[in-house]
């Protein structure tokens, strides 16, 4: 089990996107990073996935075991990026065949049962629900064990009960994993997080959450506070408002 | 499936009007029949002359066939090996293209000078008429693999041989295809333009005897039968790919 730490600046190109990140991500919790469209996230996270991309940090990503970080991290993204001509069971064992390795199908099965999907794994994902896909791209990240777990909007394109209940199915069969949280969802973010940042052009504002363990009860009175205070400062940070 | 059904009644019937109409402008203007023969008198040349044109018709299609194939194949490699070697393609890639800028049927008769007046020139000819467009098409088909799942690949830490076989390949087979299609559009083309230019045998061959003796119904009849003879190809893959 890692922690990351992240310091410097997030240079896009030739500019330089947010100046100052300090983000220290304890190894076990779900750390969230919250911020409007285009403000890099989605930069951020290719950054600690290894991914190519214009993004550059001038700055350090370490982790707190001191081991190298390559190989050790899963993604999750928003579109969940299913094979559309394999079933599911293929579909989450992918990662194994991509590297020659033997799928472990009876773990497969299991993971699918896990995230509420046994009896489909023969079934394709365009015979699935945008929620069920996601569940398969959860158990495909699952199988992968890594500890390092990044989620980069993975639930933007669900609707709003779904995406609930996938919030509640990602924090229970996740736990223990080191989890960077990508989001623009100022709920997603206090249900989910044990530390959070506001990014913003000015740099990363660390967030006050509500108290108890995760997922946290979106009808609770302190959340729901939390949430109003927090759509507030977003509000000044989105680029131009009418 | 009604629909399906009544396609090709539809087709004959278009057909028939066709024949009708050519036929009665035949009658009408008298058009002395070493010009055009009506399709009444090529009916009749097919009729009298079908062990001729059938083994003619033989010829032709095993090369058509044969260079189809050969050339199938070697388009095919040529994109694998593309698509998995950064050094080929720097190699191969200017020079496929460079090759393409020469019109392949200007090679016929240097190919009939190497090859001679058999099979050989004609599946040649075929072969490298549709190596172009099934390697391009199959090639490009190959290098759009969608972002998201290059990103899959690599945090998967997929292998190149892998990733090419269980990700590119399968989102490649709808250019593939649409590469085929060209294939058989054009190896009917390649093959007659071989036989014209030097053979003993062939329904291009006879097209040249008949057209020299004044048989233009023959000549119209071999004509025929290799028009059905592609449109019976194309049938076949619409077929194959469905």
């Amino acid at each position: 089990m890692t922690g990351l730490a992240l310091h410097g600046d997030l240079i896009m190109g030739d500019t330089p996107l947010i100046r100052d990140l300090a983000l220290e991500m304890p190894a076990g919790q779900w750390s969230c990073l919250l911020g409007p469209s285009g403000v890099g996230k989605s930069s951020i996270a290719r950054l600690i996935a290894g991914l190519p991309g214009p993004q550059r940090l001038e700055g350090a990503l370490r982790t707190t075991d001191d081991q190298p970080l390559p190989g050790r991290v899963a993604l999750m993204a928003q579109g969940g990026q299913l094979l559309p001509w394999a079933d599911l069971l293929a579909n989450v064992t992918i990662g194994a065949r991509l590297r020659g390795a033997r799928p472990d199908l009876a773990r497969a099965r299991d993971l699918l049962a896990q995230v509420g999907l046994d009896g489909l794994e023969q079934r394709r994902p365009t015979e699935l629900s945008g929620g069920q896909q996601q569940r398969v791209a959860l158990a495909r990240v699952l199988i992968e064990d890594a500890p390092v777990v990044v989620l980069d909007e993975p639930f933007s394109a669900l609707d709003t009960t779904t995406r609930l209940a996938m919030q509640e199915l990602a924090a229970r069969v996740l736990a223990g994993r080191t989890v960077i949280l990508i989001t623009h969802d100022p709920l997603e973010a206090l249900r989910l997080a044990h530390c959070a940042w506001l990014l913003g052009k000015g740099g990363a504002a660390a967030l006050a959450l509500p108290n108890g363990a995760t997922p946290r009860d979106f009808r609770a009175p302190d959340l729901l506070a939390a949430q109003a205070a927090l759509m507030t400062r977003l509000q000044e940070h989105v680029p131009c408002t009418a | 499936m009604h629909r399906m059904n009544i396609a090709p009644l539809r087709a004959l019937l278009a057909l028939a009007v066709a024949l009708a109409v050519l036929q009665a402008i035949v009658w009408l203007t008298g058009v002395p029949r070493f010009i055009l023969p009506g399709p009444g008198r090529v009916a009749a040349a097919l009729w009298d002359n079908a062990a001729l044109l059938a083994e003619h018709a033989r010829f032709t299609a095993s090369n058509l066939l044969t260079g189809l194939a050969a050339g199938v194949a070697l388009g095919v490699a040529t994109a694998l090996n593309l698509a998995l070697s950064p050094g080929a393609r720097l190699l191969l890639r200017p020079m496929l293209i460079f090759a393409q800028a020469v019109p392949i049927f200007a090679l016929a008769p240097v190919l009939t000078l190497w090859l001679g007046y058999g099979a050989a020139s004609k599946i040649v000819i075929v072969m490298l008429v549709i190596y172009f467009p099934v390697t391009s098409a199959f090639f490009d088909g190959l290098m759009r693999l969608p972002p998201a799942l290059s990103d899959m690949a690599q945090m998967m830490r997929a292998t190149p041989i892998r990733r090419l076989f269980l990700l590119q390949v399968p989102y490649a087979l709808p250019a593939l295809f649409s590469g085929l299609r060209l294939a058989v559009v054009y190896a009917p083309f390649a093959v007659i333009i071989g036989e014209w230019v030097g053979s003993s045998r062939g329904l291009g061959h006879l097209m040249l005897l008949a057209n020299g003796r004044g048989q233009t119904e023959l000549m119209f009849a071999a004509l025929f039968v290799l028009a059905g003879m592609s449109l019976a190809l194309f049938a076949a893959l619409e077929r194959a790919l469905r």
